[in-house]
C-alpha cells in the first residue's frame, strides 16, 4: 500500500518519480523489518528523500486500493505456493514455532488477507511507519554535511510517534522432535530440516555462521543479495555426503540474522528415485557425526575464508551497502554490522563443536517432507 | 564512491595469436575481481538428436580436468571463497565467477584450465546427468516454466534452437553420454571462440599478462555459426495449455518473435518494450493488470534479442479464475500499443529512464562484465557504454510507433498457459 499515493504525490504520479533518473526502486517485508530501496544517480537525492518522507507520513489508503492490493497479494501468496520448496518452508516454520510471531508467514494467511480491513492496514501503518522506529541510509557519491542537511529539511518536521515496545514472546524450548509431513501432486520429493538458532546479537551467531558454512558453503549475510546462486559448497560435509552422493540434487543451509531467535534450516532436494526416508537416515547420520565428533581446525579456517571473502563481495554496489547498513542497524543495533568480519575471525573451532553439539539436537528439531503423490501429474 | 561509469568504460581489449579474445577493465569499488569466460558454443551448437547437450556439458565442464581432479577444483575453489558458475545460453557458455583481488592470479588458472582441459569422467557425468534430469522433473511442476517453454515451442518449433528447452528432454538426457561431451567440448571450446573478461581492482597490463600467458600455446580450430532455421509461427494466433495439477495460481506466456540484436529497428524495440511492460511496476501491462485490476503481483514483457530473431514475451501469474481476463488485458494492451503507438510522455520517460539506468547497470564488476561480453559477442565495440545514450536518445517517435505496429498484433499472438486443470479450485489449496 506504500507505493499507492500520498498527500503530496497522486498515485498517478508514483511512475515515473524515480524512474526519471534511471532509478530502481524496490521494497520488502521481512520477519522483523520492512525495507524500501531506490538507486538513482546522484541529482535524483532530494527525489528519493522526498518519496521517502511521503512514504512515512503521508500515505493514503483509499478504500478502492487496499480492495485491488489485496488482490494482488493473493495473487502474490499464490505463486509462492506453487512452489513446493517455498510452501514447505511456511509450514516448517509454523510447525517450528508453537508461540513466537515468527511462525506467521511474513506475506499472511489467506483467511487473514482475505478478511484485514483498510482500517487495520492504516492503524499499523501509522504505528509502526514513525522517524522514532526507521533508519535511514544514504549511500554513494555524496557529501555527508549536505545530505543530513538535506534529510533535517525532508524529515525534520514528521512527528515522532508514541515510543514502540516490540511484543516480546519467548519461544518455550522443544521438548521433543515435530514433523510436518505435506503430500500433493508434484514430481519432485523436497526434505527440510530446522532447528531453534541464535538472534543476531547472541554471541553463538558466529559460531553458528561458520558451522552452517562447513556443512552447506558460506552464503554471507546480505539478506538481500547474498541468497541468489550457489555458493562455494563442493567440500562442504553436506554437499559431499548428500549431492555428490547423489541422494540429493541440492543442498542450502539458511543461517539469518535475525533479531530475535529464529532457526537454521537445511533444505534438500531429493534426487528422483531417492526416498525422503533414506535422505533423512542420511542428514540426520551427518548431524549426528558433527554433534559427536565436533569439527576440525582446517574446516574452521576455511569457512572463516569463504565468509571473508563473501562479506566482500556482498558489499560491491551502494544499492547493497545500504541495505546492509539499514538491516543491521535495525536487527542488531548500530556497530554490528562493522563488526561482522572481526567477529567471524574470532570464532574458535571448539566453539562451533559445541554449537552443533548443543544447538543441533533431535529433540529440538523439526522436519518438514514434501512428499509428491505417485502418479500425478 | 565513485562509480567507474561516472568517467565511462575504458577497457583494453586484445586478440591473442590463436584467436582468443581478452578485453581487462580495472575498477577500484571493491578489492574483488570478476572474471567472465564465455565461450560460443550454446543450444545453436547442438546437433538436433542431441538437445541438451551443451547444458549437460556445462554441468560436468568443472569436475575435473587433466591435471586437476574434480576434489582438487572444488577444494581450490571453496578455499578461496568461491563459486563458479556455469551458464549455458542459446549461443554461449559463459564460465564467470568473483574472486578477492588477492586471488585473481590463481582463480583465473582454474577457469582456464576448466575451459580447456576438462576430461568430462564417467562417474561425473553420470551424477550430473541424474541432476540434470532432477531439475528436468522440477521444471515439470512448474507452471512459469513450464508456460514458457510451452511459448517458445509455439513460436519458433520444436526442432528450432530457440524453441527446445535448454536441459533437453528426460529420454535425450538418459541416453547421453560421455563421448557426446567429449565431442561437443572438442567441436566448440576452442580459443577462436573464447571471450574473456576479467573486470575489478587488479592492475589492468598485469591481468592482461596473466591472461595472454595461460592461453599462449592453445591451437584450435576455425569455427562456423551454423545457420538458424526460420521461426515457426506468424500468420495466425495460437493458444495451448498445459495442466498441472496442484496448482494455486496459473502462469501466461504471450508472445511474439520479433528481431534480431543487430537490426536496426533495436533501439526502437528496446524502448517500445520498456514502455509496453517495463517501465515503473511493468509499463501499460503492470498498469492494467496489476493496478487498476488487482489481478496479478507479476505481470511484464521481456525483449530479449540475439543472434537470431529474439522474442518478444509477456508474462504474468493469476488465478486460474481470472485467465481469460488477463489474456483480454494483455490483448487490450498490445493491440492499443500496436495501433496508435506511446504518448510523447512516455517515450520521453523511458528514453530517459534507460539512459539514466546506464550507470546502475554498470555500477558492480560483474554488471560491467556482463556488459562488455554483450558488446563483443555483437560487436558494438568497446566505447558502446559512451554511444548508447546517444542512440536511445535518438529514437522517434514514428520509429516507436512503427516498431509497435510491426509486432504487436493480438491476432497473431501465440499464448501459453500453465496451470491445475479446469476443475480444480484454489480453495483446496
Amino acid at each position: 500500500m506504500n507505493f499507492k499515493g500520498t498527500v503530496n504525490i497522486p498515485r498517478d504520479e508514483i511512475k515515473g518519480l524515480v524512474e526519471r533518473f534511471g532509478g530502481l526502486w524496490n521494497g520488502y517485508t521481512w520477519i522483523d523489518q520492512t525495507t524500501y530501496l531506490e538507486t538513482a544517480g546522484r541529482d535524483a537525492l532530494d527525489q528519493l528523500l522526498f518519496i521517502e518522507a511521503e512514504r512515512m507520513a503521508n500515505g493514503l489508503y483509499e478504500p478502492e486500493d487496499c480492495e485491488s492490493e489485496r488482490t494482488v497479494i493473493i495473487s502474490e501468496l499464490q505463486g509462492g505456493e506453487n512452489d513446493p520448496d517455498q510452501l514447505l518452508e511456511q509450514e516448517l516454520t509454523a510447525t517450528a514455532f508453537r508461540a513466537h510471531t515468527y511462525r506467521h508467514p511474513t506475506i499472511g494467511w489467506l483467511p487473514d488477507l482475505k478478511s484485514m480491513t483498510r482500517d487495520d492496514l492504516y492503524d499499523h501503518y501509522r504505528r509502526y511507519y514513525v522517524p522514532n522506529n526507521a533508519t535511514l541510509v544514504v549511500a554513494g557519491d555524496v557529501d555527508t554535511d549536505d545530505v543530513l542537511k538535506r534529510v533535517e529539511k525532508t524529515f525534520g518536521a514528521i512527528a515522532p510517534g508514541p515510543d514502540l515496545t516490540r511484543l516480546t514472546v519467548a519461544e518455550p524450548p522443544q521438548l521433543g522432535e515435530r514433523r510436518v509431513v505435506i503430500e500433493r501432486p508434484g514430481t519432485t520429493a523436497y526434505l527440510k530440516a530446522a532447528w531453534h538458532a541464535p538472534a543476531a546479537t547472541d554471541p553463538e551467531f558466529f559460531p553458528m555462521l561458520v558451522l552452517d558454512a562447513i556443512l552447506t558453503g558460506a552464503k554471507g549475510a546480505n539478506l538481500w543479495s547474498s541468497f541468489r546462486g550457489l555458493p562455494p559448497q563442493r567440500k562442504s560435509r553436506l554437499y559431499t555426503a548428500l549431492v555428490d552422493r547423489s541422494l540429493a540434487s541440492s543442498v542450502t543451509g539458511m543461517m539469518l540474522p535475525t533479531a530475535e531467535p529464529f532457526l537454521y534450516t537445511i533444505s534438500l532436494t531429493a534426487m528422483q528415485g531417492v526416498a525422503l526416508r533414506t535422505l533423512e537416515d542420511a542428514l540426520v547420520e551427518q548431524i549426528d557425526r558433527v554433534r559427536s565428533e565436533g569439527v576440525t581446525d582446517e574446516e574452521v579456517a576455511r569457512a572463516r575464508r569463504q565468509l571473508r571473502a563473501r562479506f566482500v563481495f556482498e558489499n560491491d554496489s551502494v544499492t547493497n551497502i545500504a541495505h546492509q547498513l539499514g538491516y543491521f542497524e535495525t536487527v542488531a543495533g548500530a556497530g554490528y554490522f562493522s563488526e561482522l568480519p572481526s567477529r567471524v575471525e574470532r570464532v574458535t573451532t571448539s566453539q562451533v563443536s559445541d554449537v552443533a553439539r548443543r544447538r543441533l539436537s533431535p529433540a529440538a528439531r523439526t522436519v518438514g517432507w514434501f512428499q509428491p503423490i505417485e502418479g500425478r501429474p | 564512491m565513485t562509480t567507474t561509469i561516472t568517467r565511462g568504460l575504458s577497457p583494453v581489449r586484445t586478440v591473442i595469436d590463436n584467436g582468443a579474445v581478452v578485453i581487462v577493465q580495472e575498477t577500484k569499488t571493491t578489492a574483488a575481481v570478476t572474471i567472465n569466460a564465455t565461450v560460443r558454443a550454446g543450444g545453436v551448437h547442438e546437433s538436433e538428436a542431441l538437445p541438451g547437450v551443451a547444458y549437460l556439458t556445462s554441468r560436468v565442464l568443472d569436475r575435473g580436468t587433466a591435471s586437476r581432479t574434480a576434489d582438487l577444483i572444488a577444494e581450490e575453489l571453496d578455499d578461496r571463497g568461491v563459486a563458479l558458475r556455469l551458464f549455458p545460453t542459446r549461443h554461449t557458455t559463459a564460465v564467470t565467477c568473483t574472486c578477492l583481488a588477492e586471488d585473481f592470479e590463481d582463480v583465473l588458472a582454474i577457469v582456464l584450465d576448466v575451459i580447456r582441459n576438462p576430461v568430462f569422467p564417467e562417474e561425473e557425468v553420470a551424477k550430473r546427468r541424474a541432476e540434470v534430469l532432477t531439475a528436468l522433473r522440477q521444471d515439470a511442476d512448474n507452471p512459469a516454466v513450464r508456460s514458457t517453454d510451452v511459448l517458445f515451442e509455439m513460436l519458433y518449433g520444436a526442432s528450432h534452437p530457440y524453441g527446445r528447452p535448454a536441459k533437453g528432454t528426460p529420454g535425450g538426457v538418459e541416453g547421453m553420454t560421455r563421448d557426446n561431451l567429449v565431442a561437443f567440448h572438442r567441436e566448440r571450446f576452442q580459443p577462436a571462440s573464447l571471450s574473456l573478461a576479467i573486470v575489478g581492482q587488479v592492475d589492468g597490463h598485469h591481468a592482461l599478462e596473466c591472461a595472454t600467458r595461460q592461453l599462449n600455446g592453445w591451437s584450435g580450430h576455425a569455427l562456423t555459426e551454423p545457420p538458424l532455421p526460420k521461426a515457426a509461427s506468424g500468420a495466425i494466433r495460437e493458444q495451448r495449455r498445459v495442466e498441472i495439477p496442484g496448482k494455486a495460481q496459473s502462469d501466461i506466456a504471450y508472445g511474439f518473435v520479433a528481431i534480431d540484436r543487430l537490426d536496426p529497428k533495436f533501439y526502437a524495440y528496446f524502448v517500445m518494450n520498456n514502455i509496453l511492460g517495463q517501465f515503473g511496476l511493468g509499463g501499460r501491462l503492470a498498469d492494467n493488470i496489476r493496478e487498476r485490476q488487482g489481478m496479478a503481483y507479476y505481470a511484464f514483457s521481456a525483449f530479449d534479442p540475439s543472434i537470431g530473431p529474439g522474442p518478444l514475451m509477456i508474462r504474468a501469474g493469476v488465478d486460474p479464475a481470472n485467465v481469460e481476463r488477463t489474456i483480454a488485458a494483455i490483448d487490450h494492451e498490445v493491440g492499443t500499443l500496436g495501433s496508435g503507438g506511446p504518448t510523447a510522455q512516455e517515450l520521453a520517460q523511458s528514453q530517459q529512464y534507460l539512459i539514466g539506468s546506464l550507470p546502475r547497470t554498470l555500477e558492480t564488476n560483474a554488471g560491467i562484465a556482463h556488459f562488455l561480453q554483450n558488446a563483443e559477442i555483437f560487436g558494438l565495440g568497446l566505447d558502446y557504454d559512451q554511444r548508447l545514450p546517444e542512440r536511445i536518445r535518438a529514437v522517434t517517435m514514428d520509429e516507436v510507433t512503427a516498431a509497435a505496429s510491426e509486432v504487436l498484433h493480438p491476432e497473431r499472438a501465440v499464448i501459453a498457459i500453465a496451470g491445475p486443470p479446469a476443475a480444480e479450485s484454489v480453495s483446496q489449496v
